[in-house]
């Protein structure tokens, strides 16, 4: 969105992505859901058949690549399908304009934050940490 | 001839809520509960990225019963809002909005959520 109009001002083009428009938000919340439908049940699946939760095996399964890649796609997704989320609990409960965009700001911030944490984690892990 | 001990409806306080209100706010609660339980899963893979002592000091502190409290309730959110997601991508086909289907589907979900999060925590 650019900020060419008051209501464009008043919209909070300073968060300024397709997640945005009502329709993208919409959209991406659903594909972001039905994608963790399948990664989600392959997490759950996976924390069930491990053994021990001892460092070396978590490591291990971690460093096979098929794992990797989903680890990494389950915590993009998930932290995505996270921010849309807060984002509509803050839209419906935070009120008063500064208050509100503060809020937006900070749950941005925090998950592309966790985003960035988990993506640097997981690959130094399946790099050999 | 006013009653000024009538409460206004639907007054909270008094109010039967139907299982389909009660669900659609576990939804949203749920998902905050895994919004910050992704701290949690950032915690878990940058402690094992930094090896095996800080791996085994994270995993001392989700075996403390403060931390099998947090797991259980991140796994029930993680069940409910998974069956309560797909219960509202059916209503996303247009289907499923009668009243009694929405009970229905609503009793169903969170039994299947307090279900599987016991067997899971059998299995594990």
């Amino acid at each position: 969105m650019v900020c060419v109009t008051a209501r464009h001002r008043f919209d909070g083009c300073v968060l300024d992505d397709a997640v945005n428009s009502a329709t993208g938000h919409f959209i991406a919340q659903r594909v972001t859901a039905i994608a963790l439908v399948l990664l989600g049940l392959w997490f759950a699946f996976s924390l069930a058949t491990t053994t021990d939760f001892s460092h070396a095996e978590v490591a291990a399964e971690i460093r096979r690549p098929v794992n990797l890649g989903l680890l990494l796609l389950l915590t993009v997704t998930m932290t995505y399908h996270s921010y849309l989320g807060v984002q509509v609990v803050i839209e419906d409960y935070v009120h008063g304009a500064r208050v509100h965009k503060a809020s937006l700001i900070f749950s941005r911030m925090a998950h592309l934050a966790v985003a960035v944490v988990t993506i640097y984690a997981a690959v130094k892990i399946g790099m050999g940490a | 001839m006013s009653n000024t001990e009538r409460p206004l409806s639907p007054h909270l306080s008094i109010y039967r809520w139907p299982i389909t209100m009660a669900l659609s706010i576990l939804h949203r609660a749920t998902g905050v509960a895994m919004a910050l339980g992704l701290i949690v899963l950032a915690a878990w893979l940058m402690s094992a990225a930094a090896g095996a002592a800080h791996y085994d000091q994270f995993a001392a502190l989700m075996s403390t019963l403060i931390g099998r409290l947090l797991l259980i309730g991140l796994s029930f959110s993680f069940f409910f809002h998974l069956a309560n997601g797909v219960r509202h991508l059916v209503w996303d086909t247009g289907r499923g909005f009668e009243k009694h289907q929405a009970n229905a589907s609503a009793w169903f979900v969170l039994l299947l959520a307090i279900g599987s999060t016991v067997a899971y925590w059998m299995m594990l």
